[in-house]
């Protein structure tokens, strides 16, 4: 065990796939979380989801193993150490969950920009805050007062 | 997979239930789109939802006595194929959702063709039947995986439906948007909390999982899981901090596709929620009780407070309701959170009995809209004289949301305060009829709206047609009866409870 | 993008060999890395740089929008209804031994087969849809935009 500057650094390096992990969901997840623009948004949220595709991708790799490719003869040498295949199919679903929001969220998008003409959530904000004040005016119970 | 050597037995039809539970309204949903036509749209969509719950009622009345039917899809045996698998819970919980598909739909049509234009209408119901057949799925099977995809199929479509209602309403765009974004951000937290789950035991069938997960005990990563998976589920459950999506996509979507989603899709991800918290890790686990206990529970108090408390000083019906919806969330939430037999059966009881009121107060929104253009309360004044059969119904719904002795909504609230007295809570018991009195005003405001404030003069407001008023009809009498009869819904959460609470051996049935 | 003569004819080349390959990827599935998703996004992509490089107008001559809507419920309803003719077969649904009972390796071949057909269009046709649906909504471009 190699420990320099108190940290145990084969963990650190044998966990890289954690480290980029964290550091890529945490970089979408600001994205959505920060920006204002929505087309933004939905790039974070893919950056987010991206992140997990590949810790599920990175742990199914089996150390030497080698692509679960079974020979066409159907020959399988027991000595061979194939890699977990299941991870990849799991991520093809949720890849594939992944297009279909996207194409939603860009949809949604598309449609916000023509009902309130800009896609910047401050200013959607505030024209729905606007809506909402009129909103309440018109139907609040004491509408009575004089306005 | 037989081999050439094992003799195929053929499987009969009632074999085939838990299967065709979940393909019929899938095949019908594409069947819409070849046929393509908006004559057709309504009745295939109506005779899959009967069919579902034919079926529906045929699974749990065979699961009733505590036995577990287990389906292998493709033929691969669990805990390598994926399964379906039907108990008293999640029987339950499909008899619910397509017992409320199959009334709301007929209000539907009538409703959603004033609401959403016509050549819409066959695109809208193929949504409203993948919505409809993901949230089934997701009840049904047995695989952690699967449970992501269908909630998936049935977020997608949620998102679509919503935003349906912007020809009303252009902030339905905004709220389908929010919640499109809130919404993915909850399931990749639960496929986050699934790989760490795969991670830890190497399998992904519920049961096996809670059978690994008994053996090899706590640990770090199931930890993770657990936390990943709870706070994605939450956002779905819109449990209280993460609720905001909730009122805004419940308020601008058209009123017949609030009264299903407020009805079905909350309570089916409080089903995923009960399913991973008991069966799938262990109750016992020391780190899961101070979960429910010091972080579920608190929330689900300030809930039933905050969000009533919100509920009350709205002047739109449907706003009013969908924060009370939020509210009533936390009253389930907090059952869940007492860690015993009678709060999980209160958890249970009140996700079907709020299901039933809850979509009959929302079916009467969309009959005000219908008729009267709005649900905001100054178009509501006096329309008790003027729409005597909606009105009634929503005092009738109103009382059973607030808990009243003969409604469906006492038998819960009832049951949830004894959960809370055997764990000898009764902090919490008084906190739970403190809410229920903030339920009395926000309810007495629309009561007071309908029917003590005078009916403008020029008024040409009529009753809706039949085809709403039956269907809101239905629910009504159901909280009634519900309220008065309480031995199925009792015994089925009971056995749905006992079932949750006995972990991992209640997933390898008794 | 009249005046783009490479572009134009290394499309048109490159089409049929788009189509080809995506065909290959979507047979070969059952043998080799592979299948339906992969060979339904390869082959949406032939149309979208044919839409990209002509126009729109063009490719939904070749195919009309209503067709794509209907080619993604036959996708979708092959797969399914591989799935009921299992159930109908008596087997578990997608059970493909139902489709060869004597030789279940054969019918798992079969299976496979029609199964990643039915997603091979699905995709396809949802891909291109989805293309249709931004493209459609934004002025074309012209030449001097490039």
């Amino acid at each position: 065990m190699v420990k320099e500057f108190g940290l145990d650094w084969t963990f650190v390096i044998g966990h890289l796939n954690y480290w980029l992990f964290i550091i890529l969901m945490m970089t979408g997840l600001y994205i959505v979380v920060a920006k204002g623009n929505l087309v933004k948004k939905i790039v974070g949220l893919n950056i987010f989801q991206t992140a997990v595709f590949m810790l599920y991708i990175s742990v199914g790799k089996v150390k030497g193993g080698t692509a679960p490719i079974f020979p066409v003869d159907m020959n399988i040498d027991p000595d061979v150490l194939y890699s977990n295949p299941l991870p990849h199919v799991l991520i093809l679903t949720a890849i594939v969950v992944g297009v279909a929001t996207t194409s939603l969220g860009l949809a949604l998008a598309v449609r916000i920009r023509e009902e309130y003409g800009t896609i910047e959530e401050d200013s959607i904000q505030k024209i729905d805050r606007d809506t909402c004040l009129q909103d309440a005016n018109l139907h609040s119970e004491v509408a009575s007062e004089p306005r | 997979m037989a081999t050439e050597t094992v003799v195929h037995t053929a499987l009969t039809l009632t074999d085939q239930l838990p299967a065709l539970q979940i393909v019929v309204p899938f095949v019908a949903a594409p069947l819409i789109v070849l046929l393509g036509g908006r004559r057709w749209a309504w009745p295939i969509a109506f005779a899959a939802s009967l069919a579902s719950l034919v079926i529906a009622a045929l699974l749990l009345a065979s699961v009733l006595d505590g036995s577990i039917i287990s389906y292998h899809m493709g033929g691969w045996a669990p805990p390598v194929g994926i399964e379906y698998r039907v108990d008293a819970a999640n029987a339950f919980v499909l008899l619910l959702v397509s017992a409320i598909s199959t009334v709301v739909l007929p209000y539907a049509r009538t409703s959603i063709a004033r609401e959403v234009s016509e050549r819409h209408h066959a695109l809208f119901y193929t949504a409203y039947l993948l919505c409809f057949s993901g949230l089934m799925g997701v009840a049904i099977t047995g695989d952690a995986f699967n449970v992501f995809v269908f909630l998936e199929i049935s977020s997608l479509s949620t998102y679509v439906l919503i935003a349906q209602g912007a020809e009303r309403d252009r902030r339905a765009l905004t709220a389908s948007y929010d919640y499109l974004i809130m919404g993915t951000i909850g399931a990749t937290f639960f496929v986050i909390g699934i790989g760490f789950l795969y991670m830890a035991t190497g399998t992904l069938n519920l049961a096996d999982l809670a059978d690994r997960i008994a053996d090899k005990g706590d640990s770090r990563t199931i930890r993770a899981a657990f936390a990943f998976i709870v706070v994605g589920i939450g956002l779905k459950v819109a449990m209280y901090p993460v609720h905001r999506w909730l009122p805004n996509a419940y308020t601008y979507a058209p009123s017949a596709i609030t009264a299903f989603l407020a009805a079905t899709a909350t309570k089916v991800a409080v089903y995923v929620l009960l399913r991973f918290v008991f069966s799938v890790f262990q109750p016992a686990f020391i780190f899961e009780v101070h979960t429910l206990e010091f972080i579920i529970l608190p929330f689900a108090l300030v809930a039933m407070f905050a969000c009533s408390f919100v509920a009350v000083f709205q002047s739109d019906f449907k706003m009013m309701l969908a924060f009370s919806s939020v509210a009533q969330i936390g009253y389930i939430l907090l059952g869940i959170s007492f860690l015993n037999e009678t709060g999980v059966t209160a958890a249970v009881i009140h996700l079907f009995n709020h299901g039933i009121t809850k979509a009959a107060l929302f079916m009467a929104v969309g009959a005000y809209v219908y008729s009267a253009g709005g649900s905001f309360y100054d178009t509501m004044q006096g329309l008790g004289r003027r729409m005597p059969l909606t009105s009634a119904a929503v005092v009738i719904a109103g009382l059973s949301l607030i808990g009243v002795p003969g409604t469906a909504g006492f038998i819960s609230k009832w049951v949830l305060v004894q959960g809370a007295l055997e764990k000898g809570w009764w902090p919490v018991a008084i906190l739970i009829v403190g809410s229920s009195l903030l339920a009395v005003i926000y309810i007495w405001r629309v009561i007071e709206v309908l029917y003590l404030q005078p009916t403008p003069e020029d008024s040409r407001v009529r009753e809706v047609p039949m085809s709403m008023l039956v269907p809101i009809w239905i629910m009504t009498l159901a909280c009634i009866w519900f309220g008065l009869n309480t031995d199925m819904t009792m015994s089925a959460a009971q056995a749905a409870a006992r079932g949750l609470l006995a972990g991992s051996a209640g997933m390898m049935g008794q | 993008m009249r005046h783009h003569l490479i572009l134009r004819v290394v499309t048109k080349l490159l089409i049929g060999v788009i189509m080809l390959f995506a065909l290959y990827v979507q047979f070969h599935g059952d043998y080799s890395p592979g299948g339906g998703f992969q060979a339904g996004v390869i082959m949406s992509v032939a149309f979208i740089i044919y839409s990209v490089v002509f126009s729109l107008a063009d490719a939904q001559k070749v195919l009309p929008p209503w067709f794509v809507h209907k080619l993604m419920a036959v996708g979708l309803l092959l797969y399914a209804l591989t799935g009921v003719y299992s159930m109908f077969a008596g087997y578990n649904y997608l059970d493909y031994d139902a489709i060869n009972p004597e030789h279940p390796v054969s019918g798992q071949h079969n299976g496979i087969i029609l199964i990643e057909l039915g997603v091979g269009i699905t995709v396809t046709a949802v891909m291109v849809t989805i293309f249709y649906a931004f493209a459609s909504r934004t002025p074309p471009m012209d030449d001097e935009a490039w």
